[in-house]
């Protein structure tokens, strides 16, 4: 009977053989780096809030990554002129879908929308972001490993330079863009740090509480624990 | 109710004393907590299995308040923002961000409908071990599958609402079913979502359903259940009844009073639990991805369909029996049938009651057919549940079939092997330390 089980247990597994050949790179983490995540959030709003809203996000929400109203209104502020505005666009959703084929999705919880199987959806945008190379066939000029045929531009073009798809399916830097790969690796992954922290602004908080509410539910389990063997003393 | 047969409380003088008797004179306060607290007596032998029904109270409760607290804040609209996000989806962001504690609660409801799935399968597996729903419990078991009824409609409603991809093409999916079923299957699906595709109006009615109509109708069901379960009388895990043996005051001599001594040790399995829960709310509040799914933070887009549908992970068991009906049998659509046995699948847990043949209840004094089969079923269950969450391949399809097959012989040949099993005696008391 028990060899029957573990065979039965071992039917399932044998089924199931992984599948795709895409591999995602780890992105670092920069969690609680403010630094990082203010320099991902400066890139951010330069180079994808032009076209990407993040209308779940506040601007002065940012005061989590260690910036003052009047830092963000210097230097963050291009659409509007209040702190507690959303990070909306002024590009119509239905321009946007004639100019592009598909309007720019909304980025507030990207980071939270591509994690999957391969890894986090850190992991998925810190490849993707680093992951475009030169493609005649494409009507930008531009195409994407991780999200083949993707709409959207390599808009970091300049930093990165141009890369090109070689025979053996690897990435190759032709053209060197404004940034070494070095710079332009440690780039991307403050801005996707800075994703990843928008996509749930709370979640350093909430690790936080987190140990103290188990703690606290630690101590009291041993009161209640306590007050159950005290009571049950004379069940025989 | 057995109110009558308990005396009314007389006042001692003091001013809380004379209050309770006034009240007690026109409503039944003392002999209500008498019947369903502190003389209700349980079998003393409880073990780990018996924690999960207070658990599952508990997840009741939890998802009842804070569901009221997300309905102050959530907005059941599927028309798109200023920045073409849907506002029904927009507003579960605002939650997560603008509300204060909004995101806890958010998190609390979201973690609480797995914990409810996980409670109340532990719950009714609990049932399979010591034959809890035999006579004279049938009712108590009745009660009970139709509360895991309402918990799977209230789950499908309520996983609508977040207005993601996962929501609308889950709910496309289910809802669809409907179609498959003859002559006016379609008109029937549409009826149902209240127009030709899900929109608007499907999402404004499984709202409705969601914070009113099922909740109502469960807690309804709650009451029942333990009114029904009060009646009788508990079951333990030897499968006797302690009322067989009671004293000369007409108390079960294997049964202790529910309050104190069950409500001090259901605290202790809630700390524990509320332990449990808070790892995940706040360290993996998605769950792996099984509580919250990825997709489902991508807004509800009715022209881009997913690559893979998967529903969460409480329903998959069934919906791999949906998926492994690949063939078109008797002149019968496969769909048609994937229909029929998952609404078997679940229909056929009503008839356990007469499905069981055994002279005994519980587990420990069964023999090596019930052990077996409730093994094989148990693996078939957990089988059936991951395939779910996989895309189908031609290898994993052959195996749910196989074990929707064992599924299924575990209810339809019950009755020949509980009755072939060699049970042991049953003890005259319980075993208790």
């Amino acid at each position: 009977m028990k060899k029957l089980l573990f065979f039965l247990l071992l039917v399932p597994l044998l089924a199931f053989a992984a599948e795709g050949e895409l591999h995602l790179d780890k992105a670092p983490d920069v969690s609680g780096d403010n630094a990082a995540l203010q320099r991902g959030a400066r890139i951010f709003v330069n180079y994808c809030l032009s076209c990407h809203s993040a209308s779940g996000m506040r601007y002065n929400r940012l005061h989590d990554i260690g910036l003052t109203d009047k830092e963000i209104k210097k230097n963050l502020l291009f659409t509007t002129d209040k702190v507690g505005d959303l990070m909306r666009v002024s590009m119509q959703h239905a321009d946007a879908k004639v100019w592009f084929g598909t309007a720019p999705p909304d980025l507030t919880v990207i980071a939270r929308a591509r994690s999957g199987e391969l890894g986090s959806g850190a992991d998925w945008l810190y490849t993707y972001l680093r992951g475009f190379y030169r493609d005649a066939s494409r009507p930008t000029g531009w195409n994407n490993v991780v999200f083949p045929n993707v709409a959207m531009p390599h808009v970091l073009w300049q930093l990165q330079g141009e890369q090109i798809m070689g025979p053996d399916g690897k990435l190759k830097l032709v053209k060197s863009g404004t940034m070494t790969p070095q710079e332009y690796d440690a780039m991307v992954a403050d801005l996707v740090g800075y994703l990843k922290y928008m996509g749930e602004p709370v979640a350093g908080f909430r690790k936080k509480l987190g140990v103290g509410v188990l703690i606290a539910l630690a101590l009291l389990f041993g009161l209640t624990y306590a007050l159950k063997r005290e009571f049950w003393k004379d069940i025989h | 109710m057995a109110g009558s047969s308990y005396e009314k409380f007389k006042s001692d003088g003091t001013l809380a004393g004379n209050l309770l008797e006034w009240v007690d004179a026109r409503f039944p306060a003392t002999s209500m907590w008498k019947a369903h607290l502190s003389e209700y007596y349980a079998p003393k032998n409880f073990n780990f299995w018996y924690f999960f029904g207070s658990l599952a109270l508990l997840v009741l409760v939890m998802q009842i308040v804070t569901g009221i607290f997300l309905v102050m804040h959530y907005k059941p609209d599927a028309e798109l923002n200023a920045s073409g996000v849907p506002i029904a989806f927009a507003s579960i962001e605002y939650i997560m961000r603008d509300v204060p504690w909004g995101w806890l609660i958010r998190y609390m409801h979201s973690t609480g409908a797995s914990a409810f799935f996980i409670v109340v399968y532990l719950h009714m597996f609990r049932g399979l071990l010591y034959g809890s729903y035999r006579k004279p419990r049938e009712l108590i078991w009745i009660f009970g599958v139709l509360i895991y009824l309402c918990l799977m409609a209230e789950a499908f409603a309520g996983y609508l609402l977040p207005w993601g991809q996962m929501s609308y093409w889950g709910a496309q999916v289910i809802l669809n079913l409907f179609g498959a079923i003859p002559v006016v299957g379609n008109d029937l699906a549409t009826w149902i979502r209240g127009d030709y595709v899900i929109g608007d109006a499907t999402l404004n009615r499984m709202f409705s359903f969601h914070v009113i109509a099922i909740p109502l109708a469960l807690l309804g069901l709650v009451v029942a259940h333990l009114l029904a379960l009060h009646e009788v009388g508990s079951n333990n895990p030897d499968g006797i009844e302690i009322k067989k043996k009671k004293d000369e005051r007409g108390i079960p001599l294997d049964g202790i009073p529910f309050h104190p001594y069950y409500t001090v040790k259901d605290i202790v399995g809630v700390v524990v639990f509320l332990m449990a829960f808070s790892v995940v709310v706040f360290f993996v509040p998605e769950g792996g991805g099984y509580f919250l799914e990825s997709n489902n933070f991508i807004p509800a887009n009715p022209m881009v369909t997913p690559p893979h549908i998967a529903p969460v992970w409480y329903f998959t068991p069934f919906y791999s029996i949906l998926r492994a009906n690949t063939i078109n049998f008797f002149w019968i659509d496969a769909k048609l049938w994937g229909v029929i046995f998952m609404g078997l699948g679940v229909m056929l847990f009503f008839f356990l009651p007469w499905l069981d043949r055994s002279p005994v209840k519980s587990i420990r004094y069964r023999g090596p057919l019930y052990k077996g089969a409730l093994a094989i079923f148990v693996v078939a269950f957990g089988t059936l549940g991951y395939l779910g969450i996989q895309p189908p391949t031609p290898s994993r399809t052959m195996v749910s079939q196989v074990c929707a097959i064992l599924y299924f012989a575990f209810f339809f040949l019950m009755p020949i092997y509980t009755k072939l099993d060699k049970c042991r005696p049953e003890p005259d008391r319980v075993t208790f330390k």
